[in-house]
């Protein structure tokens, strides 16, 4: 094997294929693709299989790249945001399987086979999620940016359950930055439809 | 029709908000796009002595590293705020990809252009880079050069009314103490990002701006191109807070790369590159000394201090504006110096100037009401001036005095009792402290275009921004009620130098700029209505004047008599015409000379402070404004309560910290400068008292920045009054509070 001039990145690269990543890959892994052999040099595609907001997606990815990039710059879902690349603003949370996840601490490849839900899968058709229609009630945003993910984020969080009160939806919504300052009125949105929800069933 | 200015209306782009359908600049896609990421210096000082991008350049898919050595030569930039009559924006003189020079820690040195991100960002890691370092001067202490600025933001660097010194000895009471802000960044979730397209000649770019005009008039004079062959592009802006008001290196640095590759090429900045080569808030370091007389009338007002530029620009954070209005004084001593640093340079941050100044003066108020056993709001309410304390003026509004009794009275001031500590709920320590918000009425020039349509629709149309304040609602509130349409039938577009002209949006100016630009565009429109109906056969309005006729339920009518009248479409399908428009540009008067026009507020604070922890939660917040009519009532809170929230980050979060050895920002991330977040924040309450300002459009003053200014000062006395402990820089962090003394009131 030549030397690689990044020894970090190809020991994690060979880690994550011989730990979890590698039954993704092997379970997708398409014609013309030797499973066994995994990639080495930085870069080199693998194929990946992505299901997002209901739709299969056939890729060819660079193992390296994160969920939130294959989303933005693969597929162009540009809904989900990047704030940060570190997991610390929550503007790129998805969920996946139904659970929030950070899409920038998510390599694409290891959520292959698993369903994604974005912003731009909230809706149905034309009728907004009743978490979207709250948020425009309640002002719930300014510039928008970190919106997608603190919906993404507050779907999870009703689905969790673990949340009642104002202060415990504060806690368990506090992965979610603004920085124009719309917490208030997000914590207003999510208690109307929490509320709403117990009171329908 | 009801008046749609004033109400709370939902913000016409909400759905496109939430449904992920609001583009920002990095998600624009054009053909062949390639991805650019930025190499930063390593040194504070000095010069690069050689690059070693040959590894960067066999690197999978990479298309070029772009240094010095092989950049398109570029003209310098003209700075920010240095012509009258010209949109400029250059937030930097540095020669950026122009010479070896490194004038901070963290300026961008080159750019790697790859075929997709990954690429870009691995090969990016690869470039070697060696420096001559210079020893740099990185601290409010250090050896920089010191200077009296010539103006500060257009005004005197120094105002001396009377004695103050002497009468701050001669005084039956006083306070004299220095307080201290360190470095604030704006941390906009949305990072900085450029999409640059060339076709020839001609530049396109998509751009994180809060002024388009800036950013192309940047680029044609670095580029040396005709503005006409610029057109820069930013419909959503993912907040700006003064951190996109200047042209930031990444949009030229974007349009070097294409051009150098020849093709569109994206460059996002990473979060640690938004932290290094976008200017935050300067530290400040102020003194505030008050003197009053026994019955509590201030006798000498001294607000005074130094806050830090840079080597390649000159910013001076105007801290001592509150104390130019705010309170009556018979002696006034405001002064300011700069030093300049080899750092990323300052730039505008919400409040500029007014933020950390209210801090200062402020607290300093409050040390004043406990010298004198005098209840603060009280306090204030005995030294509000009726004309301008330091120009003499006659204000154009002020309901200071209002806004102060009405935020008390949502607040509950009535049940503080003033001892220190006298307040608990069960082992927590209660305080409620109160503070002045302060902002200046600033309007810019601006124009519009309006179109009505045979339909009875309405397009409105200014290259003005929308970065959170609610822009295209607003306007269209107002545009739709000088028109007579209901708001759902008007369109406000903006955000595209394609678009009528209009300036930065900042300085809280925008509002009421543009709302002044559409009313002149419809009133113009009114002519152009009239004289189509005037050539027509047959129509009411035929002889009438633009003083006789109004507009009325989607058309024009007599004033004195609402029936006599005919549609829009009634009026174009006489004239066959399917539309009819008009174009309006406007200045600002000379009301800002001949008045003192300010923003007033009072900021109520209840903190609990655990005594054996130090630490300080929010409990409830309170602020009232006196801002002129409010446009947006549902925005307008939004504004409000979301400067208060920023404000309270100040208070007890928020310090970028420089390695004052190398000048590296050490917490140059979302983790380690810590911004509220949800837990952070408790429900807010925002008030106005709502009397418009006869002396602006619409009545209105801007309300994105007042709604920060005070809220420190109101924490940091809340927190006096739970502990009697005066904490004089900020930010309030549980070792200073553990460590700080009790200080017993004179
Ligand atoms: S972008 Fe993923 S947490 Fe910030
Ligand atoms: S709406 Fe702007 S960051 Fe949340």
């Amino acid at each position: 094997m030549p030397p690689d001039p990044d020894p970090d990145r190809r020991d994690f690269i060979q880690g994550v294929a011989a730990g979890g990543l590698g039954v993704a890959l092997l379970s997708t892994a398409g014609p013309g693709v030797a499973a066994a052999d995994p990639p080495t040099g930085p870069g080199r595609a693998i194929p990946v299989q992505l299901t997002v907001n209901g739709q299969d997606h056939a890729l060819t990815l660079d193992p390296r790249i994160s969920l939130l990039d294959a989303l933005r710059e693969v597929l162009h879902l540009t809904g989900t945001k990047k704030g940060c690349d570190h997991g610390q603003c929550g503007a790129c949370t998805v969920l996946v399987d139904g659970r929030r996840v950070n899409a920038c601490l998510t390599l694409a490849a290891s959520v292959a086979g698993s369903p994604v839900r974005t912003v731009e899968g909230l809706a149905t058709g034309d009728d907004l999620h009743p978490l979207q229609a709250a948020f425009i009630k309640h002002d719930a945003f300014q510039c928008g940016y970190c919106t997608p993910g603190q919906l993404c984020s507050a779907v999870g969080l009703l689905k969790e359950a673990h949340a009642t009160t104002d202060d415990e939806v504060r806690e368990q919504m506090s992965g979610n930055l603004c920085r124009c300052g719309a917490y208030p009125n997000v914590v207003a949105a999510v208690q109307e439809v929490r509320l709403a929800a117990r009171d329908a069933r | 029709m009801t008046p749609a200015v004033g109400k709370p209306l939902d913000r016409v782009d909400g759905r496109q908000k939430v449904t992920g359908t609001a583009r920002f600049a990095a998600e624009y896609d054009l053909p062949g796009l390639a991805h650019g990421v930025i190499v930063t210096s390593t040194v504070a000082k000095g010069r690069v002595t050689a690059f070693d991008t040959a590894a960067a350049e066999r690197a999978p898919g990479v298309l070029a590293v772009v240094t010095p050595k092989n950049a398109p030569k570029l003209r310098p930039t003209e700075p920010f705020g240095s012509s009258e009559t010209k949109p400029v924006a250059g937030t930097t003189t540095a020669p950026v990809l122009q010479s070896d020079q490194v004038f901070w820690y963290g300026q961008p040195i080159a750019v790697v252009v790859a075929g997709t991100l990954d690429q870009a960002k691995y090969a990016a890691h690869l470039v070697r880079v060696t420096y001559d370092a210079k020893p740099a001067e990185l601290t409010l202490d250090s050896k920089g050069r010191v200077f009296v600025p010539d103006k500060v933001q257009q005004e005197e660097p120094e105002i001396t009314i009377g004695d103050a010194e002497g009468a701050l000895t001669a005084a039956a009471v006083k306070m004299d103490h220095t307080y201290t802000t360190p470095q604030h960044n704006h941390n906009a979730i949305e990072p900085h990002a450029t999409v640059a397209a060339w076709d020839g000649g001609k530049l396109t770019v998509y751009d994180t701006t809060q002024f388009v005009f800036g950013v192309r008039y940047d680029l044609a004079t670095r580029f040396g191109l005709k503005l006409d062959d610029v057109r820069v592009l930013a419909p959503f802006v993912g907040g700006g807070f003064g951190g996109k008001g200047g042209a930031w290196p990444q949009a030229f640095l974007a349009a070097t790369a294409a051009k150098v590759v020849g093709r569109p090429v994206k460059l996002v900045l990473g979060r640690d590159q938004v932290y290094a080569c976008v200017g935050g808030r300067t530290p400040t370091r102020q003194r505030v000394a008050l003197g009053a007389d026994a019955g509590g009338k201030l006798t000498t007002l001294i607000h005074t201090g130094r806050t830090s530029t840079s080597t390649t620009n000159t910013f001076t954070e105007q801290f001592n504006f509150p104390a130019r209005h705010l309170y009556a004084s018979p002696n006034i001593h405001l002064a300011q110096e700069l030093i300049e640093l080899d750092v990323c340079p300052p730039t505008f941050m919400r409040g500029p100037g007014e933020c950390p100044g209210t801090f200062a003066l402020e607290s300093g108020m409050d040390e004043l009401a406990v010298a004198l056993k005098l209840d603060p709001v009280e306090l204030r309410l005995r030294n509000d001036p009726d004309k301008d304390p330091t120009r003499g003026t006659p204000f154009s509004l002020r309901k200071y005095k209002e806004a102060l009794k009405l935020g008390a009275e949502k607040f509950g001031w009535a049940r503080r009792t003033p001892e220190p500590g006298s307040m608990k709920d069960g082992r927590l320590l209660v305080g409620l402290g109160v503070a002045s918000a302060f902002y200046p009425v600033y309007r810019m020039p601006s124009s519009a275009r309006v179109e009505v349509t045979a339909a009875g629709t309405a397009l409105v149309q200014c290259g003005c921004q929308e970065m959170g304040m609610g822009t295209a609602t607003a306007q269209a509130q107002i545009a739709a009620d000088l028109l007579g349409l209901p708001v759902d039938r008007v369109k406000f577009e903006l955000g595209d130098t394609a678009l009528p002209f209009a300036m930065v949006a900042g300085g809280s100016s925008q509002t009421i700029s543009v709302a002044a630009a559409v009313t002149a565009a419809v009133a113009a429109l009114k002519t152009a209505l009239l004289a189509l109906a005037e050539k027509a056969d047959g129509s009411p309005l035929k002889g009438l004047k633009a003083a006789d006729v109004a507009f009325r339920d989607g058309g024009l009518a007599r004033a004195d008599d609402p029936k006599a009248g005919e549609s829009f479409g009634a009026i174009l399908a006489r004239a066959g015409r399917k539309a009819v428009d008009a174009k309006a540009e406007v200045k600002p008067g000379d009301e800002a000379k001949k008045l003192s026009m300010q923003s007033y507020g009072a900021q109520f604070c209840e903190v609990r402070v655990d005594p054996d922890f130090g630490t300080v939660r929010i409990k409830r917040f309170v602020g009232a404004f006196d801002v002129g009519r409010v446009i947006n009532a549902k925005t307008a809170r939004s504004q409000f309560i979301g400067g208060i929230t920023m404000g309270l980050g100040m208070a007890l979060l928020e310090e970028t910290h420089r390695d004052p050895r190398t000048g590296r920002l050490v917490n140059a991330d979302l983790a380690e400068y810590m911004v509220p977040v949800h837990a952070d924040v408790p429900a807010l309450e925002a008030y106005w008292v709502g009397d418009p300002d006869p002396h602006t459009p619409m009545g209105a003053h801007g309300i994105g920045e007042i709604g920060i200014t005070g809220v420190a000062a109101a924490v940091a006395n809340a927190v006096y009054h739970a502990t009697g402990k005066r904490i004089r820089d900020l930010p309030i962090t549980p070792e200073r509070l553990m460590s700080a003394a009790r200080e017993s009131p004179r």
